[in-house]
């Protein structure tokens, strides 16, 4: 008995100091031929993992100091934050560019800008809108890899079955909703039968009375959903005022909210949600576009890697997603790009910024985005990059991201929840709980009380916070 | 701060809200019908085992892909809810993304993972001695009778740890509306304490403000808890005190 004792008393310390060590940080690890480890955390698998893991291997191949290893991480967003207040981050990794505004100012990156200048990397290399993502005040906080725009995406042989020109565009928002509309189809109950009609051949007592299913929408603003908030760039407005003024409730959201709204109320709020409901999920041959269910839809470059996979027979278009006033914005776009970074408290930040470097120069740069099939981020690419591209519609892509009216999600760290609560009050608008004027107060309200109290914090440790960065030493 | 800020934070009452909703109808409704099943599975029936077996299996289903199946048995247009409510002539509503019945979707569906608590009762009504229910029958009491003034004081404590359970579990739900409810779902009907909870850490980087959530609801979970106590108190026998 006595021993039974001892022997748990010794099991649980061995235990208690194991789960102890564990807390502490690693030390460095070699490889079998010297090389030392450093680890890289990325967000993609599937084909932009492999497109990002030829980099990798070529980097590796390339010397004999440091030996990337690259580890794909689900969530790795809020992974990050935690390993990095743990103060166990990777060397480097991989971010979403909207993240970068709120993780710097939360102390979770290290400012590159003097490492940039020792290797020579300069701003003006790359597509002003794609390096103003990695920027935030004053600082820049990662260097682009694979960039993405969007662009309108329809599906040429509905086009010619409804009597479209296949070939051509709609060239405003007016003409999208009627174009909309003659590709529109509907099943109604006419003289005891069901019958398939087009919504424009729709009586104006059966259009009023909604009673009818929905077998095919020309477009519907809400699929995919993921630029929703966003559609006050295509009325020519913004979202943010500075970076401390919410426009939530600007006449330019409010016109957008209204058209966004307007879809319901013509299709019928009951039949738009059945008819939705039925949609697949994205990545699959069931995606409303990708089934034919949808004739056109809002989506980036990499909507052609899905086509190719789900839907390899389809005759497809990608152009400008048409404005309000396509004469003064005519290609209105949301620029995003995947940032590499290196976190606060990473153990070989040098040899992570020598990775780095290693991904920006052209041709490696080059290699990424061809194997993610996407652009280059940099200025300068090769003659044949265009042409020797896989999506047909690259070049409409590029001109996206160099476009005037290149937008971006606002620079505030307050986006996630602005979005969010933008995403509401745009769900409310399109099942008609609610006015546009209406949700659109509400969401003014909270977030910009919301954007106050970090503008307060802000103001507390501004001073503080970019002497801090202005004199970080990393590199 | 933040429990000021969370005092004017009108989606955190929401979240409250919903979640107490949810509790108010999902641990009653849950605790009878395991009581029910329980009492069923406990009578001398032919393939008994089996149906022990069938109704504890569910409990075994990972949340997240039982969550994946809900979706689709609930989808307004192909779903395996509507097909059948179609068959006895009722059009049934489109469960997930119409913001009245969101809640009663998550509360229908909670009654999937009651296996657990009908083990738990069965143990207890094993445990319930036969010469009460002889002494009860000699005085001639019926059926309903034996369960009202035997069966249920007997087990009244494993009642009463059952509702315990309840509470803590259905403060706590959040795997459920997190999958099922991407947004807390239409007009933030199916936002549950947890998932905003999530979102204030883990989305918006609010990580304060998520700990200060994170006491209020263990504070609410022991209040509940120990109000759960005091109101039972007089109904609970404990045999062997």
């Amino acid at each position: 008995m006595r021993i039974n004792k001892c022997l748990v008393l010794i099991i649980g310390l061995i235990g208690l100091m194991t789960s102890m060590l564990s807390g502490c940080g690693e030390s460095d690890r070699y490889t079998d031929d010297g090389k030392l480890v450093i680890q890289y955390w990325e967000k993609w698998t599937g084909f932009e993992y492999d497109a990002m893991k030829a980099v990798v291997d070529k980097y590796n191949e390339s010397q004999d100091k440091v030996f990337v290893e690259m580890l794909p991480v689900s969530q790795l967003d809020s992974k990050l934050l935690l390993a990095t207040a743990g103060g166990n981050p990777p060397d480097v990794s991989g971010l979403w560019s909207y993240l970068v505004k709120t993780f710097s100012e939360k102390g979770a990156l290290t400012p590159l800008d003097k490492a940039m200048a020792k290797r020579g990397i300069s701003t003006d290399d790359y597509i002003p809108v794609l390096i103003d993502l990695c920027q935030h005040r004053g600082f820049t906080w990662g260097l682009p890899a694979t960039p993405a725009t969007i662009a309108l995406h329809w599906n040429k042989k509905l086009f010619r079955e409804s009597g479209l020109d296949p070939n051509m565009a709609p060239q405003s928002l007016e003409e999208l909703d009627a174009m909309s509309d003659a590709l529109t189809i509907v099943r109604i109950e006419r003289e005891g039968k069901d019958v398939e009609v087009r919504f424009t051949d729709l009586t104006d007592t059966e259009k009023e009375a909604k009673n009818f299913d929905l077998v095919r929408v020309g477009h519907l603003p809400h699929v995919p959903g993921w630029f929703n908030t966003m559609w006050v760039y295509w009325f020519d407005g913004d979202l943010l005022e500075g970076d401390r003024k919410i426009l939530a409730d600007s006449p330019e959201n409010l016109a957008a909210l209204a058209w966004y709204r307007s879809y319901t109320e013509k299709l019928g709020v009951k039949n738009v949600q059945q008819f939705a409901a039925g949609f697949g999920n994205f990545a699959s041959p069931q995606d409303a576009f990708l089934s034919g269910k949808v004739a056109m839809v809002i989506q980036g470059v990499w909507m052609h890697n899905f086509i190719e996979k789900y839907a390899p027979s389809m005759e497809w278009a990608a152009a400008p997603f048409p404005s309000v006033n396509p004469k003064k914005t005519p290609f209105v776009t949301i620029a995003e790009c995947d940032t590499l970074v290196v976190p606060k408290g990473a153990k070989h930040p040098e040899e992570a910024f020598d990775f780095i470097a290693f991904v920006q120069k052209q041709e490696n740069m080059e290699l990424l985005c061809m194997g993610q099939k996407k652009f280059s981020p940099l200025k300068k690419v090769s003659d044949d990059f265009v042409s020797s591209h896989p999506n047909p519609y690259i070049q409409t892509f590029i001109d996206g991201a160099w476009s005037k009216d290149a937008k971006t999600v606002p620079k505030s760290p307050i986006w996630k929840e602005y979005t969010s609560e933008m995403g509401v009050g745009y769900e409310q608008v399109l099942s008609l709980r609610k006015t546009p004027e209406d949700a659109a107060k509400s969401v003014q309200e909270r977030i910009q009380r919301k954007l106050d109290g970090m503008v307060r914090r802000w103001d507390a440790v501004k001073t503080e916070r970019l002497e801090q960065w202005a004199n970080d030493d990393t590199f | 701060m933040n429990y000021v800020d969370m005092f004017f934070d009108e989606v955190f009452w929401k979240a409250l809200w919903n979640t107490l909703k949810f509790s108010m109808f999902a641990i009653p409704l849950g605790m009878v019908v395991s009581l029910l099943v329980a009492v069923m599975l406990n009578q001398q029936i032919v393939g008994r085992p089996m149906f022990r077996t069938i109704y504890f299996l569910p409990s075994l289903v990972p949340i997240i892909a039982s969550s994946m199946i809900w979706m689709w048995l609930f989808n307004g247009q192909h779903g395996l809810v509507n097909f059948g409510l179609d068959k006895i002539g009722i059009d049934g509503p489109n469960w997930l993304n119409d913001a009245r019945w969101a809640m009663p979707s998550l509360i229908l569906m909670s009654l999937w993972g009651v296996g657990n608590q009908i083990v738990i009762y069965l143990a207890a009504l094993q445990d319930v001695p036969r010469h009460l229910y002889e002494s009860a029958e000699l005085d001639g009491a019926n059926g309903l009778q034996r369960l009202l003034h035997v069966t249920m004081p007997m087990i009244s404590p494993v009642i009463y740890f059952n509702m315990v359970m309840g509470i803590i579990g259905s403060i706590q739900v959040f795997v459920q509306p997190f999958i099922m409810f991407p947004n807390g779902g239409p007009d933030r009907s199916a936002l549950f304490f947890a998932v905003y909870l999530y979102d204030n850490a883990f989305s918006f980087l609010n990580m304060g403000y998520a700990c200060a959530m994170a006491w209020v609801m263990f504070l609410i979970v022991l209040g509940l808890t120990l109000l759960a106590t005091q109101l039972t108190k007089r109904f609970v026998h404990y045999a062997g005190a």
